[in-house]
């Protein structure tokens, strides 16, 4: 894929604080890219930089390989869109919204309009029209925000968690619609959210900032998969780390010292070197009898609950081996397996789940 | 009591009989005030949005200012006026007190912090990242203006009509600089002034009246526009 746009060296400060501090971020063409991170990473502040609505004060942007100076700004902006997390509609009806964009870029007001008409229809609010658009619905009202966005046909789409103000139901049904519509088209975009789910369904790329700097980027699974730091894999939900000591490798199946109990991890780490061992909830599984049960996983353990934590249909239980283990179970089963905190139960899981970063 | 309904009833007098010198008092006024008004505006709206969106060093300064301005005794604006435009006052030669003009540069003088200050308030008021949205989307700064000025319309016409209605109402530094020479500076304000001087209640509160009535009705349709938009 050939490169639309890069920053380099990109320096931002607030307050003489650094705020963002991205040494090379590269965008691809057709590409959808997720900066995903936690809330005053500097998400926004990258989102709007790269869309040049702020002037970082250091780097350079490049756009087509062409560095880009300040004067190129409208330029730039007016071949390119933008969402932001509230759809901030103008006074007037739904279509004049819509126009809005291409009338800055002079498109006649008929051509404008009859070009509108096609994208309300895509986001499945034609009947809204002629509706003000101080009568809309929340998601009604993005939805309109996204047909603007959209019907300028831009080269690079920026949106900065548009979602996010959706009640579940109409977020589920935006992010689907918009999902078929950013595939149909083909619409190179950066979409900054700090769902993983979201980063997880729209995003070819997804690119981690913790503090202002980018962590890890690259393709969506691998990062999920392999987080590359132990900031990255607490933000991504690896509640489980661990730190120990590589006692074998046989062909990239290695066991990992952890407080004197063992731990296999498909890997390929050096024997005798330090490890943080990572390991997601949602990978382990609890089994309410101490007796080990049959199972392919190669990891299995016995231990107590320490710590029951509800998080909306799930329980998060702490598992203590010897060490830590979070783990996941729905409400239903956390019940019916008569759990609390004390009881004795076993985990296991598989060695691929495990993921080790060399300290 | 007799004297206030003697006073009404010459003021619907004066105004059906379409006295000379009352419609000239009254049509002066109005074109005084609504020239002021208009310049005001052409001064206070630019600045008012360089203040709100505007990103300067001294911006904090000058708001302060503005507000300062807002509640600037009148009497103060007449005697600055009066002392710059006095014959031999830095600007004495260009012969200007005592003339229609003089009462307009005071006027301005006085509505332009209000129009101002009223301005930063209703583009203050704006959501912050509207102006961004709109950069967003590929405006120019002129159009980014121009629409935050649309979206802020009822407080910007707000700002107007407290323009008008302030100069209109205005009679201390209108007094002193237009001297209330009759045909030539006198308006509704220092007419009452004048007349309830000389104990010539009846005129004064016809005059009153009619003041009233064209603030009303100048207003009413200033109101009719910020309603209708």
């Amino acid at each position: 894929m050939s490169e639309i746009l890069s920053i380099r060296n990109v320096i931002m400060r607030r307050d003489d604080r650094i705020v963002l501090d991205v040494a090379d971020l590269v965008l691809h063409k057709g590409e959808v890219l997720t900066v995903i991170g936690p809330n005053g990473a500097g998400k926004s502040t990258l989102l709007l930089v790269l869309s040049r609505l702020l002037k970082p004060d250091e780097g350079q942007q490049y756009y087509h390989g062409r560095l880009l100076q300040g004067r190129d700004d409208l330029a730039f902006r007016r071949r390119n869109g933008l969402v932001l997390q509230s759809p901030l509609l103008l006074k007037g009806t739904v279509l004049e919204n819509v126009i809005t964009g291409m009338r800055f870029r002079g498109t006649p007001k008929k051509e404008a309009e009859k070009s509108a008409k096609i994208w309300l229809k895509r986001f499945a609010i034609s009947h809204l029209e002629d509706r003000s658009s101080r009568q809309l619905s929340g998601g009604e009202a993005q939805r309109t925000s996204l047909a603007r966005a959209f019907s300028v046909e831009p080269e690079v789409l920026f949106l900065d968690e548009p979602f996010n103000a959706l009640d579940t139901p109409t977020r589920t049904r935006i992010l689907a619609d918009f999902q078929a519509i950013v595939a149909s088209t083909g619409m190179t975009t950066v979409f900054v959210t700090h769902d993983m789910d979201e980063a997880l369904l729209l995003g070819d790329r997804v690119a981690i900032l913790l503090e202002g700097k980018l962590r890890q980027i690259g393709p969506a699974e691998e990062v999920f998969a392999a987080p590359a730091d132990e900031g990255v894999a607490a933000f991504l939900g690896a509640d489980t780390t661990l730190v120990g000591r590589v006692t074998s490798n046989a062909n990239g199946h290695v066991l990992v010292n952890v407080n004197n109990q063992q731990i296999e991890a498909v890997a390929d780490v050096e024997v005798g070197k330090d490890v943080i061992v990572f390991l997601k909830p949602e990978d382990v599984t609890l089994w309410a009898n101490e007796e080990l049960p049959p199972s392919s996983a190669r990891n299995r353990l016995a231990g107590k609950i320490s710590r029951v934590v509800p998080r909306g249909p799930l329980v998060h239980l702490t598992i203590d081996c010897g060490f830590p283990i979070g783990a996941l179970i729905t409400r239903p089963s956390f019940t019916e397996m008569e759990l609390d905190i004390g009881r004795r139960v076993a985990v296991t899981f598989k060695a691929s789940t495990v993921h080790l970063i060399p300290r | 009591m007799e004297l206030i309904w003697e006073g009404i009833s010459q003021a619907f007098e004066l105004l059906l009989s379409l006295d000379p010198e009352v419609l000239e008092i009254t049509l002066l006024s109005l074109q005084l005030s609504g020239l002021a008004t208009i310049i005001s505006m052409l001064i206070g709206l630019p600045l008012g949005t360089l203040l709100a969106i505007g990103l300067f060093p001294t911006r904090r300064f000058w708001l302060s200012v503005v507000n300062t301005g807002m509640a600037l005794p009148t009497v103060v604006v007449g005697l600055s006026v009066s002392i710059l435009l006095w014959r031999s006052g830095p600007f004495g030669s260009l012969g200007l007190i005592y003339t229609p003009a003089a009462i307009v540069i005071a006027q301005v003088i006085i509505a332009v912090p209000i129009v101002t200050g009223l301005t930063v308030a209703a583009l203050q008021n704006l959501d912050p990242r509207l102006q961004l949205q709109l950069y967003g989307l590929g405006a120019s700064r002129t159009q980014v203006i121009w629409h935050l000025w649309k979206e802020a319309r009822l407080p910007l016409l707000a700002a107007l009509m407290a323009g008008f209605g302030a100069v209109i109402s205005e009679v201390g530094a209108v007094m002193m600089v237009g001297g209330n020479l009759l045909g030539h500076t006198r308006v509704l304000t220092t007419a009452i002034v004048l007349e309830t001087g000389k104990g010539e209640f009846a005129l004064a509160i016809a005059l009153g009246v009619i003041l009233l009535l064209v603030a009303f009705f100048v207003n009413m349709v200033l109101t009719g526009i910020q309603q209708r938009s």
